[in-house]
């Protein structure tokens, strides 16, 4: 970790792999600063991993990058002890937060952190990109609050790209606050709702068998991809509402 | 660059079928998202900054000759919605099928033959501009332009809005137009140079959501 005026710079990089026997080994596991890893305890061949925040931010001018890769026979779980807060900073200087994700053949990921709470004057770009093997498997779920209860949300960008052997599968920019694009907030955009969010799920098996195309009518969808991927995309007026939408339409998926 | 072309391309009569969809304006009125022109003007600046400014990048990268084929899987990446997919697909297929007979190209052809089915409509528009001798500013100017057009005379027959209040809508847009373009020429430029990764990839969760659930209506006015 390095601390400048300019804000943190912080790196968390999480390494699974399959031990031969059907289970997951946690070979390298580095967190510093405000990003701390746990080890928690996994179900069967499954290895899990907390992300905990150590101190708070992402504040205006941090930058942190987390990595995590899946190698070959892995099975790795990674969630947050709590929601991530985006805060302002001192010089109102946007702060970043970049995740990268790779999953190998014969590997699966459940990458499941909190929301992601957007606070008033809060400036965060977040980029997601995820590179898959032919035959890796993926539940991705990112949900984001815009606002604390019944505040005006900061500036927050989300871009999400996804390759499996190589394609592009999906390519999408979310972005809102003040100063982000007009309209983001009206009748094509949010609406007015406060929380949105999606589960990308990848299974090699949806190359033959996709899943079929469904909408439910509080705000959500399930949309098979040109690809073996399918994505549910949600929104809803709070955090909890879209958490209960989402599971209601993953579990039309299972 | 031919003015008198353009405008053959631009006109909402020119036969490529986009008069038979609101660009999500009919899933709006429904839900009571769209019910004045207010709400259709934020949903018209809403659609041009994220699926508007997207297609108006794609239609650009293909007029100044990027690969169709790049461009219509960045297509695809961009557009998580199904029934977006085969819309945006059947409107492709009517549009090169009209600008085959309008301005006579081998790329038309090629592109005819590559998809069968169909490529994304900013592909086959950027391509038809090509044959029709225009430039990428006049491709993204009639992506954009169609983009919000649609809706707007949509809502006139969904809602009985006063159509001079609607036009009124498209001129106080014309501005944000105006920049779009410029952007979505730049946005194609780069596309050129550093791939297709570099074209926007701005979404709107309630234009997708609604997509999808129109297009299982039984009855609908509008074919999307």
């Amino acid at each position: 970790m390095t601390t400048s005026a300019a804000g943190v710079r912080a790196r968390v990089s999480i390494v699974a792999r399959g031990d031969g026997r059907g289970g997951t080994v946690l070979p390298d596991l580095e967190g510093e600063g405000p990003l701390a890893i746990r080890r928690t305890r996994g179900l069967g061949a499954e290895a899990r991993v907390m992300l905990v925040g150590a101190m708070s931010g992402p504040l205006g001018g941090d930058h942190f990058t987390v990595s995590a890769r899946a190698a070959r026979g892995a099975r790795l779980r990674v969630g947050s002890a709590g929601a991530t807060l985006a805060l302002p900073g001192q010089d109102r200087a946007e702060a970043r937060y970049d995740v990268r994700l790779t999953v190998d053949d014969d590997a699966e990921l459940l990458w499941l952190p909190e929301p992601l709470i957007s606070v008033r004057g809060s400036d965060l770009s977040v980029t997601t990109r995820v590179d898959l093997a032919a035959t890796a498997r993926l539940v991705l779920r990112e949900e984001q609050v815009l606002g604390r209860s019944g505040e005006e949300p900061g500036r927050l960008t989300s871009r999400l790209t996804v390759w499996i052997a190589g394609d592009c599968v999906l390519d999408q920019e979310l972005a809102c606050g003040p100063g982000a694009v007009e309209g983001w907030d009206g009748p094509a955009g949010l609406a007015g709702h406060r929380a949105v969010g999606q589960v990308l799920l990848i299974r090699p098996e949806f190359a033959t068998d996709p899943p079929t195309a469904r909408s439910w009518e509080e705000g959500a969808a399930v949309m098979p991809l040109a690809g073996p991927a399918a994505l549910v995309t949600a929104v809803a007026p709070d955090a909890l509402r879209l958490r209960r939408l989402l599971d209601t339409a993953l579990a039309s998926l299972e | 660059m031919s003015r008198a072309a353009l405008l053959v391309l631009a006109d909402g009569r020119f036969p490529a079928g986009g008069h038979a969809h609101s660009g999500g304006a009919e899933a709006a009125v429904k839900a009571g998202r769209i019910t004045d022109a207010v709400s259709l003007e934020q949903f018209c600046r809403g659609r041009l900054h994220t699926s508007g400014a997207v297609a108006a990048s794609l239609a650009a990268a293909a007029a100044l000759g990027v690969d169709p084929r790049e461009l219509d899987r960045a297509a695809d990446a961009r557009t998580p919605s199904p029934a977006l997919r085969l819309v945006a697909r059947r409107l492709g297929r009517q549009l090169v099928r009209a600008a085959r007979a309008t301005w006579p190209h081998p790329e038309l052809d090629e592109l005819a033959h590559q998809f069968p089915k169909g490529a994304h409509q900013p592909v086959a528009l950027g391509t038809a501009a090509r044959a029709a001798g225009l430039g990428p500013q006049d491709a993204a100017y009639c992506s954009l332009y169609e983009g919000v057009s649609g809706p707007a005379t949509a809502v006139v027959r969904l809602l009985g809005l006063d159509p001079f209040d609607a036009t009124a809508v498209l001129a106080r847009l014309a501005p944000a137009l105006d920049r779009a373009a410029q952007d979505a020429v730049e946005a194609g430029q780069r596309a050129l140079s550093d791939g297709p990764e570099a074209l926007p990839a701005r979404s709107a969760p309630l234009l997708e959501i609604g997509a999808e659930a129109h297009a299982k209506w039984p009855v609908r006015l509008f074919a999307s």
